[in-house]
């Protein structure tokens, strides 16, 4: 009897403490944030125009601080399924280090700071952006789309294809070709890159009945339809160079990048087992990244 | 001693763990709020200036 109410109390210590900070910074998925910080930034700096300094940093964080925040409320919101997940079982809420009702709340509390902070300090274009991105991310994708359709990252990608438009508008205080074609990159990289997660990661998605494209239509025709999407970004991560926001390396730098996504999409496609999924992912995080450092690095050049 | 007939020598002694485990983590979580909310007066603080000199500052 003693001993049963100790061991409660060993587990409910923790909850009652509502966790640690590492697991607060957990709740901001901070992997992912690392990749939107980029392009975003990317964004800002290729846009035409000067922004002070410390203004850049603060439009950097303010869409960090968002983008975790929408994070953290898809947590909430998706604590049923994590739980049933490998890969999403180790999180705070499922785990219990976390109640549900605090993320939700740090959640809200970050992305309205994080917007107000952006409409302050830049320009409401660029907190406009931000909020659409956040809104788009929690009630489109997380809640609508995700569970209902295996086109939910296709549509739902969007919302991660906002930082670069954002960090363009909080730069010129505008929408222009070029930001909408750097946000129709991360729009058509996105498929094949969660395609690649979801073919290895095919039995978790099918054990928590989320309808990802290899379980409802099975690995050979996600496959071809990552093909297809790698074929149209290999053209289309040309673009900035014709629209003059990159220069000579970047054209380069676009096409030996596409033409080794296509050759990851081929490989893919050919084989029978995962391994090659595997590297395309891996490859695509590369991949997106390289193409917006040569961005940077050719702006810088210049 | 006993309380309604149930053994309660051990109960405090592990007890005290577990609140100070809490409060740990608590104090973690107080000193990360004030950090962030320190770090928002002066980042609206700078901006402020930035906004007020139309750029020049500093």
């Amino acid at each position: 009897m003693t001993d049963g109410v100790i061991d409660n109390e060993a587990l409910e210590g923790p909850a009652l403490a509502g966790g640690s900070v590492r697991d607060y910074v957990a709740l901001l998925k901070p992997r992912v944030m690392s990749l939107v910080v980029f392009s975003g930034f990317a964004g800002m700096v290729v846009a035409p125009g000067h922004l002070h300094p410390l203004l850049a940093l603060v439009a950097v964080l303010c869409i960090a601080i968002a983008s975790g925040a929408a994070g953290a409320i898809n947590m909430w919101y998706d604590r049923d399924i994590d739980a049933l997940m490998d890969r999403t079982a180790g999180r705070p809420i499922p785990q219990g280090r976390v109640p549900a009702a605090e993320a939700l709340a740090f959640g809200i509390v970050l992305t309205i700071a994080s917007v107000a902070l952006m409409g302050l300090a830049l320009n409401w274009v660029a907190a406009g952006l931000l909020a659409l991105a956040s809104a788009f991310y929690i009630f489109i994708y997380t809640m609508w789309l995700k569970r209902r359709t295996p086109q939910n990252i296709v549509i739902g990608g969007a919302a991660g294809a906002f930082p670069p438009m954002i960090g363009w508008a909080a730069a010129t205080g505008e929408v222009s070709i070029a930001s909408i074609v750097l946000f129709a990159l991360i729009f058509f990289w996105t498929p094949p890159h969660f395609w690649a997660l979801a073919i290895f990661r095919r039995l978790d998605y099918q054990h928590a009945g989320v309808p990802m494209l290899p379980v409802v239509a099975g690995e050979a025709e996600t496959k071809r339809q990552m093909l297809i999407y790698t074929l149209i970004l290999l053209p289309l991560a040309t673009a900035p160079y014709f629209l003059g926001i990159g220069g000579l390396a970047y054209l380069a730098g676009s096409l030996v990048l596409g033409g080794l996504f296509v050759a990851c999409a081929i490989a893919t496609l050919r084989s029978q087992d995962h391994k090659p999924a595997k590297r395309m992912f891996a490859f695509s995080i590369l991949y997106l990244f390289l193409l917006f450092a040569l961005l940077i690095g050719d702006h810088l050049a210049t | 001693m006993t309380i309604d007939g149930i053994e309660m020598t051990q109960k405090p002694a592990r007890r005290h763990g577990a609140d100070t485990e809490v409060h740990r983590r608590q104090r973690g979580k107080n000193l990360a709020t004030l950090a962030a909310l320190l770090g928002f007066v002066v980042l609206v603080y700078f901006v402020a200036m930035i906004r007020m000199s139309g750029g020049s500052f500093p």
